[in-house]
């Protein structure tokens, strides 16, 4: 028997036609999509890429909520990978869909297909008469497996892909209609809330919670080892509850966190798995070497900081459960919750809900678990569960903490002759789903408690701590090293563009070091190293856009910088230009960006991605840092942990170069590291001074200076 | 113990104690959903309606220092059949990623525009001086309101 025919997109994973759409009697077709809105706009460029190859209206596509009953397994809507595995996924098999419905038309009034034409469902013959999918369709039609075969929509029969469509989810969220999980009011439903421990390491010794089962509303109080938690009938009662709790509940904590070091040095104490990701020597080259530039970069921890503390909400009956969750993975999640919860799979369903933008693993999927465990104190009620915002900022797994050296060498022309670059990292995924182990946290802390996963670092070519540590640049010699530390002291997992954010600040920001070395504008010195046309053109374009000047220098305060990376060195191509005032506070005053996602099926949601992206990397790399003593996380508030805000966001320019016979692309997490770079070297043009470490702080650049 | 509050012009019997912030109130008790719980300590604005004219974050808003106060949210001011001018801003501009904010922002600004019709910027910054926005919709958000302080002009 021949090995099944690879499949594009998810299609590959979810072979069957009835596991994407259902052709309705009603007029309507219904969607399903494992891939899950998170506020990037993925829905409303689903319908769009629907519509256009099934031919029919945007007003007839019904999208199902993802559940674990009848969506695909998608794995998790994460990397920037929606739009290269869902949508495609779906314009295949939706093309599919349309031409056997094409065929049973054609044999219905025994016309040739050449006859045929297709409008909003209606398949008409040129010499007169007309059938619909409506009364085409039937349960047998897609009841088979996808062949793929069926030809895509040319670009110039798009009348829904390549238009910037407004969003079908933002007038219920701009006008308050219940949007998310934190807005589900089920009849009877009760408030729980947690009572994490106080620390990682903390253990419950002692808890006398006689008085607050005593308080008003309160349902229950649950307690399993470390884990606590609270029942009550109105939300103000279960926080009330649990407070008192936190008063009442005597920990021991004997663990401790490495707080006297630099989470970089940290990082380089400890052992680490060492591979070599792409080496290309070129002894030749290296002989040439005149001068020789090395650097060390770093990030910290930093937070995911969603506006809206995770939320969950669970129901227990009959030793089955049912759970509403944002999270970005629905059968992960019920791997791990079978397992918590001790039940098979087939035990829990779990429905997506939407929640607040989620930009990675945050604490979405724990919430889940916390719900459900709350959840069986009650049998037959739901319970709703939203995490405060302390247990949000201490407790979410954060981005890891990184750190890059750079060594490279310039011949006597200019040119980068040898290139050697190190990063150190955690593991970027500790999600659900693994295989030796439950990562929720409350289960870690059951009184029989289950071992968190190993932690997993997504392999190249995507890659985790390495995404984006190879150079799209061509250098004659290049070595790139991973150095992998496998267990992080501070919980750490997949955060926007995982490694690229710190790597790609890294590599750009040593580019400019040598470029100012070269004696090079920043601009042509990267255009001399790179072949990619469609890289060239994303550098040329944002060079065009922001006014580039050759030679210009900064004036002492303000300045301009560039920063680029094509998204894992196989997705979206994207080039920022930051403008920074450093005079005081820095602050990133302007920006602009080129960005070729290939077909864009919504540009101005592409848009709407990079500007967030942009204005989200620059709080991210010259504001933020998770803070913790020896004992404990201490960033637990927004003012710990300062973000962003209104009078601080630049302006942002964004220029879509749109290639409609490319495949589309991802455009999420793109504009990460070019953005971190770009400021870093707005700051070393403003100041004549470069730092190296995120948070790009004040600080930071004054001490650079002295 | 009964509370009554006035909440988009109608007046609504609440039983709860009276230090229960009127978050929970608004979300739980009247079922508007608009106002959403963002951090619990005043900080991040994603639960701001508009009391007697001006913006409050909700979560630190105690029920008692509710009544007797005209109590306007997100419900209130337009739906989607006839959206209030900011609203429709909002949708025009495509001025939200999550929408978590959105809320809190629309009725920062709504309480900016009933005392200053034609804010410039730097006002329009300072009236948001205590909302949040975390997917980086910022510069769209100030657009969207801007769109709206021109459209008045």
């Amino acid at each position: 028997m021949s090995a099944p025919r690879k499949l594009p997109g998810s299609l590959e994973t979810n072979r069957t036609l009835e596991r994407w759409l259902r052709v309705n009697r009603d007029g309507t077709v219904t969607v399903f999509t494992g891939k899950v809105e998170i506020g990037q706009g993925i829905t409303t460029a689903i319908t769009q890429v629907v519509a256009d190859e099934l031919d029919v209206a945007l007003e007839r596509i019904r999208l199902e909520p993802a559940d674990t009953v009848h969506s695909p397994d998608e794995g998790m809507t994460s990397g920037s990978r929606s739009i290269q595995e869902s949508a495609l996924a779906l314009r295949y098999a939706c093309a599919e869909t349309r031409d056997l419905l094409v065929q049973r038309a054609a044999a219905k009034l025994g016309v040739s297909l050449e006859q045929i034409t297709v409008a909003d469902g209606v398949v008409s013959a040129r010499g007169g008469g007309s059938v619909t999918y409506w009364d085409l369709a039937d349960d047998h039609l897609l009841r088979r497996e996808a062949t793929a075969q069926a030809a895509l929509k040319p670009a110039a029969e798009h009348k829904y892909i390549g238009m910037a469509l407004p969003r079908r989810d933002l007038p219920a969220k701009i006008t308050g209609i219940p949007a998310y999980v934190h807005d589900m009011d089920l009849p009877g439903m009760l408030y729980g809330r947690v009572v994490r421990p106080p620390a990682y390491g903390a253990r419950l010794a002692a808890l006398d919670d006689d008085e607050v089962k005593a308080m008003p509303g309160v349902a229950a109080v649950m307690r399993d080892g470390s884990f606590l938690g609270v029942v009550a009938k109105r939300e103000e009662q279960a926080v009330r509850a649990a407070r008192r709790l936190v008063r009442l509940a005597q920990w021991q904590n004997n663990a401790t966190l490495p707080a006297d070091v630099t989470p970089g040095e940290y990082l380089l104490m400890q052992p680490a798995h060492i591979e070599v990701i792409s080496d290309k020597a070129d002894a030749a080259a290296k002989q040439r070497s005149v001068t020789v530039l090395e650097a060390t970069y770093t990030r910290p921890y930093v937070a995911h900081a969603a506006m809206g503390p995770s939320c969950a909400v669970a129901q227990f009956d009959n030793g089955k459960y049912t759970v509403w969750t944002h999270s970005q993975g629905i059968y992960p999640l019920r791997h791990d919750l079978a397992m918590a919860l001790g039940v098979q799979a087939s035990a829990v369903t779990v429905t997506h809900g939407e929640g607040a933008g989620c930009y990675g693993h945050n604490g979405a999927d724990d919430v889940a678990l916390d719900a459900a465990l709350l959840a069986r104190a009650v049998p037959g009620r739901p319970v709703q569960v939203q995490w405060m915002r302390e247990d949000e900022f201490a407790w979410e797994p954060y981005g890891s903490a990184m750190l890059m050296k750079t060594r490279a060498a310039l011949d006597a022309g200019g040119n980068i002759v040898d290139w050697q670059f190190d990063v150190w990292s955690y593991p970027h995924s500790t999600r659900p789903g693994g295989k030796d182990g439950v990562n929720l946290i409350a289960a870690w802390h059951l009184a029989q408690p289950f071992k968190p996963a190993t932690p997993v670092n997504p392999a190249l070519p995507g890659g985790g701590s390495h995404r984006n540590a190879i150079p799209l640049y061509e250098f004659a010699s290049q070595r790139v090293t991973n150095h992998l530390v496998v267990q992080s002291p501070l919980r750490a997992s997949a955060l926007r563009s995982l490694g690229a954010h710190a790597n790609v600040f890294a590599i750009e920001s040593f580019m400019d070091e040598l470029a100012a070395a070269a004696g090079a504008d920043p601009v042509e010195f990267r255009l001399r190293h790179l072949k990619d046309p469609r890289a060239r053109a994303v550098i040329e374009t944002v060079a065009q856009k922001s006014g580039w000047r050759p030679g210009a220098l900064g004036d002492g305060a303000r300045g301009r910088g560039i920063g680029f990376a094509r998204y894992k060195n196989l997705g979206c191509y994207v080039a920022v230009v930051a403008e920074v005032d450093a005079g005081t506070e820095v602050r990133v005053t302007r920006a602009w960006a080129a960005v070729d996602v290939g077909l864009a099926i919504n540009p101005d949601g592409v848009i709407n991605q990079i500007e967030g992206g942009i204005i989200q990397a620059a709080s991210m790399t010259i504001k933020e840092r998770i803070t913790f003593d020896r004992e404990r996380v201490t960033s637990r508030t927004w003012d710990d942990y300062p973000v962003l805000k209104f009078a601080e966001a630049p302006q942002v320019e964004v220029t879509l170069i749109n290639r409609p016979e490319q495949p589309s692309l991802g455009a999420g997490e793109g504009a990460a590291g070019p953005t971190a770079a770009a400021i870093a070297n707005a700051i070393a043009g403003a100041v004549g001074a470069r730092v190296r470490d995120m948070p790009l702080t004040r600080e930071r650049v004054i001490a650079a200076l002295a | 113990m009964a509370i009554t509050i006035t909440v988009n012009g109608k007046q609504h019997s609440v039983e709860a104690s009276d230090d229960t912030p009127l978050l929970y109130v608004l979300r739980n008790d009247l079922k508007l959903k608009g106002a959403r719980f963002g951090c619990g300590l005043g900080q991040c604005g994603a639960c701001t309606v508009v009391i007697d004219g001006k913006a409050a974050q909700s979560c630190d808003v105690p029920l008692s220092a509710a009544v007797g106060k005209r109590i306007t949210t997100i419900e209130g001011i337009g739906g989607v059949e006839k959206p209030h001018p900011l609203q429709s801003a909002f949708i025009a501009e495509q001025a939200a990623q999550c929408g978590y904010c959105a809320s809190g922002i629309i009725m920062a600004a709504y309480a900016l525009l009933a005392r200053n019709p034609h804010p410039g910027e730097a006002e329009i910054c300072e009236a948001l001086a205590g909302n949040l926005c975390r997917c980086g919709t910022h510069a769209r958000i100030l657009r969207a309101i801007k769109r709206v302080t021109g459209e008045a002009r």
